[in-house]
Formats: C-alpha cells, structure tokens, sequence
C-alpha cells in the first residue's frame, strides 16, 4: 500500500491517458497509453484503503472539492468502469482515430471520477466531462444522422448537468450542504430537480429516448463504450442519493416493461439491444428502490454483470456491422458459418442477460428478484418476471438467432479481427467465471455480509427459472414457425421521442412562422395608423423603403416614446 | 498596489483624470494630420497604451484615497467642470482603456483590409475621439458634461459604422439609422438633464443629488428621470430599443464592431447607472419601482426575445450582435434587482461580456480577413483552415453559453445567486432558457467551424491560412482571459463589488 497515492482516485491517470491521446498522433502510443491506463487505474484501486476512505480534497475558491470517496458503493461501480475501460480497450485496437481514442479514454475517466466524486460539485464536473467527450464516440460515425443525434444527445446531456447543477445550488442555499450521500431527498425542490438529472441520464420512461436514438448510431466501439458507463453511473448516482425511494420501485418497473414490446418490433439489432439496456436499468432501479440491503446488492452485483454482457453483446454486433456493414435483422442471417467465434461469444452474451443458471445473469436477477419478493411488492415482481421473459424473447433470442441463424442471406465474410475476439472473449470468461464462482461477486457488493447468506442455486431458483426459459423460447418458436412473429421490417420506430423530433420540431418551426406573421402584422397595423393619421414625424424618421427587412426607424421612434410613457406612468404611479 | 499610484510622476498622476481624456483628443488631431493609415495607426497605439497606464494608475489612486475629484482648469465645482472617480468608473475606464489597446493593436491587418488607403489616417482619427468620447462620459462628474461626450463619442461612432461601406454599402444605412436613433436619444437624455437643471439649479452630479435630497422629488424631477431613462437606455441598447445595434455591428468595420461590442453600451450602461444611484436615489419610490417594473422586466424578455432572434440569423456579425442584445438584458436583470449583489453581478457580467464579445468579435474579423466571409454558412471548415482563430472563436462562445470553465459560468454563477438571494425563481428560469438558447445559437457557429468541411476551389480543399499574429495575439488574450478569470475570478470579482458598494453604500 502506497499512502502517497490514497488522494489520486483511479480516475486520474485514465483521464490524463485521454488528454495524452489526444495529443498523439502515432496510433500505436494511443492504443498503449488505452491499455496501460486501466492498469494503472486498477492499481490504484488495489492500493487504495480498506474500509471507507475519503481522499482527493481540492480547495478550489471555496469549495471544497472531494475526488476519491472509495466505500463499499463506489468499489464495484469503480472495479466495473476500469474492467470495462480495458476491454473496450482491447476491442477498439484496431481503429486508427485520434478522436475516438482521446474521447472514449476521457469518457471512461470522466465516468470513474464521477464514481468516485465525493460532492455535488465534483459529481457536476465529472458529469458533464461524461457527456461532452461521449458524444464524440457518437459524431466519431461521420455522417449526418450520428450527427444529428449526436446534437440531440449533447443537449440532453447538457440539460441534465444543468439540472444537476441547479438542484446542487438550490440544495446548497437551503442547508448549505454540497454532501452527495443518502441525504438527498426527492421531497425537496433541489433534490427533486437532482433526481430528474439522474433520470435523464438513466433512461427513466419519457426521458429514455436520448439512448436508442444515439446507441445505434455511434461508431462500432463507440456504442460498446457507451453502453458500459453513462447509465449506469447514473443508476450509482441513484444508489447513493435515492436508496430507498418508493416512486423508483414503479418508474424502474416500467422501465423493464416497456422496452419490451419496441424490442420485438425493432430490425436494427443495436437498437434492440438499446432497448434491452433500457429493460436491464429497470431491474437495477427497481433495486434501489426497494433499498434494502440485499436489494441495493443486487443493483450493484446486476450493474457489474450487466456492464460486461452488454458490452459483449454490443461487440458482438459490433463485429457483425464491420464485417457484413449493416446489423438490420432483415439483411442478415446463416453467418454462423462464417463468424462462428463471434457467435459463440454473442450466445454466452445473450445466456448471462437472459439469466441461464451458470452464467452472470443468474446470480445477479436472483438477489433483486429476491429482494422484491421479500418486501412483499408481488405485482412488481410479476412484471419483473414477465420482464426476464421479454430478455430472453429479445436479446437472448432474437439477437442471436437474426445474426448468426435464421436463413441463410450468403453473407461470407472473414471472422471478426483477434483483438475483437480477445476482448468478447474475456468478457465471456467473466460471464462464465462469475456466474459459477458466485462468492467473488458477492464479496465486493455493498453489502457483502447480507450477500454471503444468499444462495443462488437452489432447486426451486433454477427450475422456476429453467421453465421461464424454456417457456419464452418455446413461445418464440412456435411464432416462428407459424409465420406470426413481427416480421424484421426497414423503418424508423417512433416512439415517445416522436415529442421531440416531430412534434416540437413542428411546434418550433409553427412558432416560427406565426411569430413572423405576427411581426408583419404589428408592422401592418403601425403602417395603418401611420398612413391614417398621416404624421410627418413618421415621414422624417424612417428611412423610406431602404430597409424594408430591417424594422424602420420611425417604428423605434414611438417605441422610444412609449417606453418614455411608461416610465412616466411608473414614476406618477409610484407612492 | 501602492506601486499602481506611485509608478507615474506626480506632476502626470496629479492630472490624469484630465489627461486620460485630453490626450486622445489631442492625438485625434494629429492622427488626422499623418501622412497615411500606418503612422496615424501608431499615433493612436501610443494613445491607447498611455490610456491604458492612466487608468491603472487612476485605480491605485482612488485604491488609496477613495474618491478623486479634479477639478476643470482649477474651477471649484459645483460652478466649475468637475472630473470624478470612483470604484465604479475606474472600472470602467479600465476596461475602455485595456480593450481599447488590444483592439487598437488588432485594428493595422484588419483596418488595411477594410478602409480605401487614403482614409485610413481620418478613420483612426475618428475612432481617438470616439475613444475620448466614451471616456469623457465615463469620468465626468458633470450631467451636461456627460451629454457633450455622448455626442462626442456618437458622433465619431457614427462615421466609424459608415467607413463599412467599403465592403458593403449597407453600412451607410445602417449608420443612418443610429443616427437618428441616436440622436432621438440624446436629445431626450439632454431634455432629461435640463429638466434636473430646473429642478435643482446646477449641473454638477454630486451637487444635484444633495439638493433633490434636501428638497425631495416632484414632477420635474421624475419626469426628468424617465427622459434620461429612456435615453440613455437607448444608448445602451435597452430591450425594444436596441434595434439600431444589429445592422450597425453587422456593416461597420470588424475592428470597429470588435471596439464598440465591448465598450460603447457598457460605457452608456454605466451612465444609466450613475444617474439612477448617484443622481437619483435607489431609496426614491420610483426609482425602486423602475427597478422592478421596467429594469427587471425589460431585461428579462430581452434575454429570451433577443436570443430567439439571435439563432435564426443568417449572418454571423448579426448573430452576435442580437445575442449582446440578450446580454445587455443580463446586466440590465442584475440591474434590476436593486440589490448591492445583483448590480455587482451585473457589472462582472458587463466586464465579462466585454472579455468574451471582444474576442468573438475579433475571431469573425481574423475569418473576414483571410477568406472575407460573413455568413454562417460560409465560417464552415474553420476549425481546419484558421485553427487557431476557430480555437479562440470557441472558447469566447463557451464563455457567452456560460460553460464552467469560462467566465461566462461565473457571471451567470453571480446572476442566479443575486436572484435567488430576492427570491426570483422565474429570474432564474430565464437566465436558464436564456442559456440554452445561447447555446443553441453558438451551437449554430461551432458546429459550422468544426463540423463541416472546408470548401473546395477547383478540386481542392482550402488550404490552412493563419491570421496575421497582430490579429492572433490580441485575439488569444482576451479569448485566455475567458478562461484565467474563472480561475482568478476574485480581481474582477472584487472591482464588481467595490463598483456596487461604491454608488450603494457599501449596503
């Protein structure tokens, strides 16, 4: 143990890789400083106290800023964000862009000191830092809709920062208190506006639609880094602050049903699994909702799982998109001839997310459903149940099925790169390994010591669970064999973000042009009463025709003059 | 500080508030007697840098005594003209003289461009006294004084917006249409002075106050009031006012825009204020109700109205101007609070807009120079062509959002705190929305400059071409100054302050 390096929290040196990268324009230092800054960062952790630690303090114009908070909360999300950092690392090692290389390290840095953050204000920096170089990983896909969605997603990002921050500020003139802890309340106004900027940034229903407009469209590592950190640092943002808070039970059991039903109908496998990632945060909500112990375990111990299968079903596409150059399910089939590592990796993916026993999935559904079950909240369960059901259906299934079976569209092409391969492969090693040897995982949740009473595997566990499975797939191939699956159509799925993209653009674009009318009509009537009364102030004060877009000076004339009316009035008026 | 006093001899620190204002008046003569643009331009670089030391030192002299007051040709006021400074216009006449200089020092590369050779001598003589002008109305401590340099610095502006013609000709109307706007303005701050004069037998500024204190207010007085109000607001570019300031900072020459953006509505700005607390009482009834009902509101629609008509512009220039329109309401929202916090968070934002407008200003300039482009349109492929203009252009819009990191954050930081402080929540969601707007907007620039690809000349992309340094290192200056001061933020933090506590009372 090193005492010098307690105040440097891990996300330091990935950060500082970042800013390095950036800098560099030899691909191959980049791809070294991308992998030995995880390295670096998990040799902090390792070196880092046991027992809760506050290190980092930065007195900056008053504020007291606290950047290594290292407990129980922060020491899995921390382990999660370096682990997924590295393998993200590793699969983006065969790309030659200085940007994507720079953004994502500083995104997975940015992600890690936000973890870490101690404060508010700290929370704030780092929030925003997630936000403003991730959408680079998104424009990082060079054409016009990444660009466009791009903007859409800085803006709500943006907004939620925003948020964050006024809710700090409020906060902070009430009590006077900057703490980010379980103090927050979702009673008071400034906690309130918190909450909202911690929703935003996990997906809640109606704030979600940021993540399947953008996900799909970033680069191929891009959305694999994407999908590891944003959501599910505001999911630890809502473990610390809202543990516990009722209303998170129902909005996270909403979360996991809903996105079931676009899933099904979805062609774009990647936005299937964005949709999916949706469905797999409610789980995690739900948890913190309840607030107990064992329930706040399984958020964390499902987040730490949950970052590494989705990240390797998200190559696994990814690998699909460079290869064949498109992930509609319409357009591919048969390519498990072709790509049959992939394959395997995208099914050991797709076992751990729909909970098989054995794989990482299982022994992390368990500990929430267990602990919904155990609170007594039954109609959350049954959706939670109906919900695993719907993963299985659309991500444990279709996914596979689309890409690598269903018929055959004569796609031959050469399997994915060995980089690629070696990082889906160890994120599939971790799957496998967690999902067996249970205990590592339920060492390091929050609350290890209400975890190590749990068992994972008893027969009840398995054999309900086994008939969910198989239950789901049946349903799915007997739809499949009668032709009454949603058939995988082109198009764009609507939903609520239809709000935004038509509805307010339609809105703005109506404000708009009633707002010009309505200037013409002011200027209409003035000109009226001008030609009316036929004053030759008018007449000397406006410049005749010459600026007819520009609003004539005459006009400015009376404005002067009833402005000068008005102060009069507020100066007779006044007592 | 002591150094600041001393560092002049005595017999020049003992006449500064003079001379600060006598020499560029001097100079403008002599600017105007140069034989070409080069030799006036270095005429009125010694002027802004002997301005710029003056008004340092005329800071550690009012640090030591408090308040300065010289008097005209020896003449005892309040018969006499009397030369007034304290806190707040020292901060003034520090920023007028600072980004004077860098403006001045930008102005050769930029002027060469832009103004037939012949003119170049009578253009820099013009912009002296515009110079003098702002300062005279800044250190003046005598009302009708004020008007005389308004005029003096009106006048001047005047011709400097019409010298656009050069490029476009829509400069000659523009400039028609803020002088006659201008002039309505003046004339009602005149009938506003003359009314106090009535009111109160003299023109001196200290001296009227003291006598509407003893004798309280009636008609004249406030009407009064709401001449020079109205007046001087239209000088400041006040909400429905404003619209002479568009047209006149998207033709005028791009130095002179760079000049007038970050000083001319600041300097009428602190006129207003002058005369609402030195003058006028912040306790007087109305106003306290001004304050409220005409200050707090009219800023508040300007930051929303202003910013919607920011981000439809077409033209870059016209974009900034509007988007100075909304922040003129900022200040005029700090204004209105009529608390010591809120004027002093909208005088840091006053400061801080300078900072931020001057290098905009500047950058667009740098792109006009290079490649003569005006449109937005037409900035696309900055960001690789002029790099370094493109990075400045950046960090000055990052600041005008209100980005952390930049002073734009600590101004609106300032803002909310002073409205949260009297309980404005719907001040607060203004400042918000106005935000995001502003985003919007230089959302607009940016991703022009970053995201799209240079254009293409016969096959080819345009080549990277640098601005000349004189350009790039006033531009870098103030563009750094955005993001040093959110870092030191406590200098300018305390003149703000000091400003406020200057005409409240340390209340």
């Amino acid at each position: 143990m090193i005492e010098a390096l307690y105040d440097v929290s891990p996300a330091w040196p990935v950060i500082i890789a970042g800013l390095l990268a950036a800098a560099f324009p030899m691909h191959y230092v980049r791809k070294g400083l991308a992998l030995i800054a995880p390295v670096l960062a998990v040799f902090l952790w390792f070196n880092a106290p046991s027992g809760d630690h506050l290190g980092g303090i930065i007195e900056l114009g008053g504020f007291t800023l606290e950047t290594f908070r290292f407990d129980g909360l922060s020491r899995i999300w921390g382990l999660i964000f370096i682990i997924a950092a590295f393998i993200n690392a590793l699969y983006g090692l065969h790309e030659k862009d200085r940007l994507a290389d720079a953004s994502g390290l500083i995104y997975a840095g940015a992600g890690l000191g936000a973890v870490f953050a101690g404060d508010l204000l700290s929370l704030f920096f780092f929030w925003e830092l997630t936000a403003i170089s991730s959408v680079f990983l998104i424009w990082g896909a060079r054409n016009n809709a990444a660009y466009k969605a791009g903007l859409r997603y800085l803006a709500i990002h943006v907004l939620s920062g925003v948020l964050l921050l006024t809710g700090a500020v409020i906060r902070a003139s009430e009590t006077g208190s900057w703490a980010f802890d379980e103090t927050l309340s979702i009673e008071t106004l400034g906690g309130f506006l918190i909450f909202i900027a911690f929703g935003i940034k996990c997906a809640f229903p109606f704030l979600h639609n940021w993540l399947q407009d953008a996900y799909p469209k970033a680069t191929i590592t891009g959305a694999v880094v994407l999908s590891a950190f944003t959501t599910k640092l505001a999911v630890y943002a809502l473990a610390r602050g809202y543990a516990g808070t009722e209303q998170l039970i129902w909005i996270g059991a909403v979360m996991t049903a809903f996105p079931v039903f676009f899933a099904v109908v979805e062609n774009d496998l990647r936005k299937v699994l964005s949709y999916s990632l949706n469905n797999q945060l409610g789980f995690m909500v739900v948890g913190i909702g309840v607030g107990t112990e064992l329930a706040i375990n399984g958020a964390a111990a499902h987040a730490f799982v949950h970052i590494i299968y989705k990240a390797l079903l998200f190559m696994s596409m990814g690998a699909v998109l460079l290869r064949v150059g498109t992930v509609k399910a319409s357009e591919l089939g048969g390519l498990f001839k072709s790509m049959p590592a992939t394959t395997i990796f995208c099914l050991i993916g797709a076992a751990s997310i729909s909970a098989f026993p054995l794989f990482s999935g299982f022994v992390a559904k368990a500990l929430t459903l267990a602990a919904v079950a155990q609170e007594g909240h039954w109609v959350v369960w049954l959706v939670l149940v109906f919900a695993s059901a719907g993963v299985l259906e659309h991500s444990g299934i279709k996914i596979p099925y689309f890409a690598f079976f269903s018929h055959d569209r004569g796609h031959r092409v050469r399997e994915a790169p060995v980089n690629m391969l070696m990082a889906m492969g160890i994120a599939s090693l971790i799957c496998i390994y967690v999902g067996i040897n249970y205990g590592v995982l339920y060492e390091l949740v929050p609350f290890p010591e209400a975890a190590l009473h749990y068992e994972p595997y008893t027969f009840d566990h398995i054999v309900g669970q086994m008939q969910l499975l198989l239950g789901a797939m049946f349903a799915f191939a007997f739809l499949v064999r009668m032709k009454w699956y949603p058939d995988e159509k082109r198009g764009v799925n609507l939903d609520t973000d239809w709000v935004y993209r038509r509805f307010l653009a339609n809105t703005l674009n109506w404000g708009h042009a009633m707002f010009g009318r309505l200037w013409a009509s002011i200027t209409n009537l003035v000109s009226g009463v001008r030609s009316r009364t036929g004053g030759k102030l008018f007449e000397v004060f406006s410049p005749i025709g010459a600026l007819s877009r520009d609003i004539p000076s005459g006009l400015l004339a009376i404005w002067t003059s009833a402005l000068l009316a008005i102060v009069l009035l507020i100066a007779y008026l006044s007592p | 500080m002591q150094f600041l006093a001393d560092f002049l001899p005595a017999g020049i620190a003992m006449h500064a508030p003079a001379l600060i204002v006598v020499i560029p008046l001097i100079t403008a003569a002599l600017a105007a007697l140069m034989p070409n643009g080069r030799v006036a331009w270095i005429v009125a670089l010694i002027t802004a840098a002997a301005v710029a030391l003056l008004s340092l030192n005329l800071l550690g002299q009012v640090m030591n005594e408090g308040v300065i007051s010289y008097h005209m040709g020896g003449w005892a006021p309040p018969l006499g003209i009397e030369y007034r400074v304290d806190m707040l216009n020292v901060a003034l006449l520090l920023l007028v003289g600072f980004v004077g200089l860098l403006c001045v020092f930008y102005a050769l590369p930029s002027v060469a461009d832009e103004i037939a050779e012949n003119k170049q001598a009578l253009f820099y003589s013009a912009f002296l006294v515009c110079f003098a002008g702002l300062l005279g109305v800044t250190i003046t401590g005598d009302a009708f004084n004020v008007f005389v340099f308004l005029e003096i610095s009106s006048i001047s502006t005047y011709v400097l917006i019409a010298m656009g013609a050069g490029k476009d000709r829509r400069a000659l109307t523009a400039s028609y249409n803020y002088l006659i706007l201008g002039t309505i303005g003046a004339t009602f701050f005149v009938i506003g002075v003359g009314f106090l004069y009535m009111a109160t037998g003299t023109l001196n500024m200290a001296d009227m106050a003291a006598i509407l204190e003893a004798n309280g207010h009636n008609r004249v007085s406030q009407a009064a009031f709401a001449f020079i109000v109205v007046g001087l607001g239209l000088k400041a570019a006040m909400f429905p006012l404003h619209v002479w300031l568009p047209n006149a900072y998207a033709f005028a020459p791009n130095f002179v825009t760079a000049f007038l953006a970050s000083t001319a509505t600041k300097v009428a700005f602190y006129a207003l204020i002058r005369f609402l607390f030195s003058v006028f009482h912040p306790d007087v009834s109305f106003v306290e109700m001004s304050f409220v009902w005409l200050f707090a509101v009219v800023g508040t629609i300007a930051m929303v109205v202003a910013s919607l008509q920011a981000v439809f512009q077409t033209d870059a220039r016209r974009l900034l101007a509007y988007s100075s329109v909304a922040q003129v309401g900022y200040m005029m929202l700090g204004l209105g609070m009529g608390t010591a916090s809120g004027l002093s968070a909208g005088l840091l934002h006053l400061m801080n807009h300078a900072l931020m407008k001057g290098a905009l200003f500047m950058a667009l300039g740098a792109f006009a120079l290079n490649f003569g482009v005006r449109r937005i349109k037409d900035l696309a492929g900055m960001g690789k062509t002029m790099p370094a203009s493109a990075m400045a252009f950046t960090i000055a819009g990052l600041s005008l959002v209100g980005v952390p990191l930049t002073v734009g954050f600590t101004s609106k930081w300032y803002l909310v705190t002073a409205a949260l402080e009297r309980g404005w929540w719907w001040a607060v969601a203004a400042l918000m929305l106005s935000s995001l707007l502003a985003l919007a907007y230089v959302a607009r620039l940016l991703s022009a400059i970053w995201m799209d690809s240079p254009p293409t000349h016969h096959g080819e992309l345009t080549q990277r071409r640098l601005a000349p340094w004189m350009v790039l290192v006033p531009m870098s200056i103030l563009a750094l100054a955005n993001i040093y001061f959110f870092f030191h933020a406590d200098p300018l933090v305390w003149l703000a302050r000091s400003a406020a506590e200057a005409v409240m009372g340390g209340s």
